[in-house]
């Protein structure tokens, strides 16, 4: 009945979706989603790493100074955030690099450094750092005393057991809450429409205010961001599994194996007839 | 007299008002196997710790083979080390840990091999041979390409055995290690053991295991309430004490 709804109601405009669906600029709309998502994420898990490690150090001043990022980023609305960088030429409207209070070697204006698209990554990297470095530092204190008392013991580097030892055991609990984040920030870039950039949410804005179809142009962007995450999800059951490498006896099977082994039980159920129910009721 | 293999002098130890280790002397000559047994709470773990600096001590000093563990000494004072000399000193100072600590995502093969090529810098194919002949003297060649969730828990600790001596350590610290074993698995850690104490390895053992201290130890050492209270060989230790404490743990024990 539902799926009836949604095929047979004309106010769906399914022919316009279509239309839609592949048109070029909405193709690069798409594109350029991935790519503020790839930069938020990247940059964000690299800083917010860096943070958790600066967090979880024997040296007051390193753990207080992410301690107070992430206290700053995490509490300023991500919006609010963007705008900040986004209007941050009329704060200073030239920036020097050189010696502080001495000559400058160079100036740029701030609105040739911090373009609308510059501002945008910046402020998606930098408020995902706060959280990336939460997921990190999580993922650390999950990971067994014991593993870095014997790396110790074993006189291991300070580095390689950070790396070696930590980091690939910290990621099982690290992976599943990076995926959130990866998935939520893909939904998330679609708040820097209000820079007028032209990602997924605001294209789609555009095509309907000009062509009238409101609902199928929001059609089409959900189901790319349905695509877009769809395909985040299958990435994060291997990279799961990828680092669940002996911590389980064997390895869960990947959803088309499960689905392989479900129709071939199935298969030889039909061909046998009923399986035998082990004996015990009868 | 030749020099100790590990001089431990006046060794205290706090966990705040708590005092674990009260002025505790030992000397292991190269070679001798040392048991320490004791009720539990009585300091032997940390003891065990404190040699290869797991546990920094508030008084006295550790010495591996004439060499200060932890510390340098300037003048009359003793100065900690920074962590990487710190690092370097531990891997003469091998240590089997009562829960094995293996690292779970390597396999068997890259348990053992680890330290010795980030630790001690050795090219990886003369670190696998050693570990192949290592594994082999555990009896566990066929389990080089296993996690260690895969064994049991004694497979596990014979790894874990054969890891420290990797590294090859001037003396092996064991801290109870039979003691998370199921009973019908401590006899084969023991059996690696006692191979290892009559190849002249130098050991120092914290157990429970009367029995291995009777049939390899060179010196039983009693403890308890963070003294050694005496120490001698395992016949005297165990069939004559002379102290009262020794005689009431050892009618509980025996």
């Amino acid at each position: 009945m539902a799926v009836n709804a949604l095929v047979t109601n004309p106010a769906w405009d399914w022919p316009v979706v279509g239309a839609y669906l592949f048109h070029p600029s909405v193709l690069h709309a798409v594109l350029f989603t991935v790519e503020l998502t790839a930069l938020g994420i990247v940059l964000g898990f690299l800083l917010g790493t860096v943070l958790a490690l600066m967090r979880l150090s024997r040296v007051p001043l390193l753990a207080s100074a992410a301690w107070g990022y992430v206290w700053l980023f995490r509490s300023v609305p991500l919006i609010l955030q963007l705008l900040f960088w986004y209007n941050l030429a009329a704060l200073y409207k030239q920036i020097s690099f050189g010696v502080p209070f001495g000559p400058a070697f160079f100036s740029v204006d701030s609105m040739d450094l911090i373009g609308p698209v510059t501002a945008a990554a910046l402020g998606l990297a930098l408020h995902q750092a706060a959280y990336a470095a939460e997921i990190v530092r999580g993922g650390f204190l999950s990971v067994d005393p014991g593993q870095l008392e014997a790396a110790a013991a074993l006189g291991i580097p300070r580095a390689r057991q950070i790396f070696r030892i930590q980091l690939p055991q910290a990621m099982r609990s690290i992976v599943p809450a990076a995926g959130n984040e990866i998935i939520g920030l893909v939904k998330g870039t679609s708040v820097v429409y209000i820079m007028a950039l032209p990602e997924l949410f605001y294209q789609v804005q555009v095509i309907y205010n000009r062509n009238g179809r409101v609902i199928a142009m929001l059609l089409v962007a959900a189901i790319w961001y349905l695509v877009l995450t769809t395909v985040l999800s299958v990435v994060q059951h291997h990279v799961e599994r990828r680092f669940g490498r002996g911590l389980a006896r064997t390895l869960p099977p990947t959803p088309l194996e499960r689905a392989r082994r479900i129709l071939t039980v199935r298969r030889a159920a039909r061909r046998q007839g009923p399986a035998w129910d082990g004996g015990g009721r009868r | 007299m030749s020099t100790p293999m590990v001089d431990v002098r006046g060794v205290h130890k706090s966990y705040g008002p708590l005092e674990v280790l009260r002025g505790v002397d030992l000397t292991v000559r190269p070679g001798e196997v040392t048991v320490i047994i004791g009720p539990s709470g009585s300091g032997k773990s940390t003891l065990l710790r404190s040699i290869n600096h797991l546990e920094k001590i508030d008084c006295g000093y550790v010495a591996i083979d004439g060499e200060l563990v932890g510390y340098r000494r300037s003048g009359d004072r003793l100065y900690e080390l920074r962590e990487r000399d710190i690092l370097r000193r531990r891997t003469q100072i091998g240590f089997v840990f009562q829960n094995f600590h293996l690292f779970p995502h390597l396999t068997v093969r890259e348990n053992v091999t680890e330290a010795p090529i980030s630790a001690q810098g050795r090219p990886r194919d003369e670190a696998e041979a050693l570990a192949a002949e290592l594994l082999e003297q555990v009896g566990l060649s066929d389990k080089a390409g296993a996690y260690p969730r895969q064994l049991s828990g004694g497979q596990q600790q014979r790894v874990a055995i054969a890891r420290a001596l990797a590294l090859r350590p001037k003396v092996v610290l064991f801290d109870e290690p039979t003691s998370a074993l199921d009973p019908e698995l401590v006899g084969e850690v023991l059996e690696v053991m006692k191979a290892l104490a009559r190849s002249g390895t130098t050991m120092i053992v914290v157990t429970h295991e009367i029995g291995l201290a009777r049939e390899v130890a060179d010196t039983v050492v009693f403890m308890d309430a963070g003294q050694v209270i005496e120490h001698g060989p395992p016949r005297q230790v165990l069939d004559q004490p002379r102290h009262d404490r020794t005689r009431a743990f050892l009618s509980k024990v025996l």
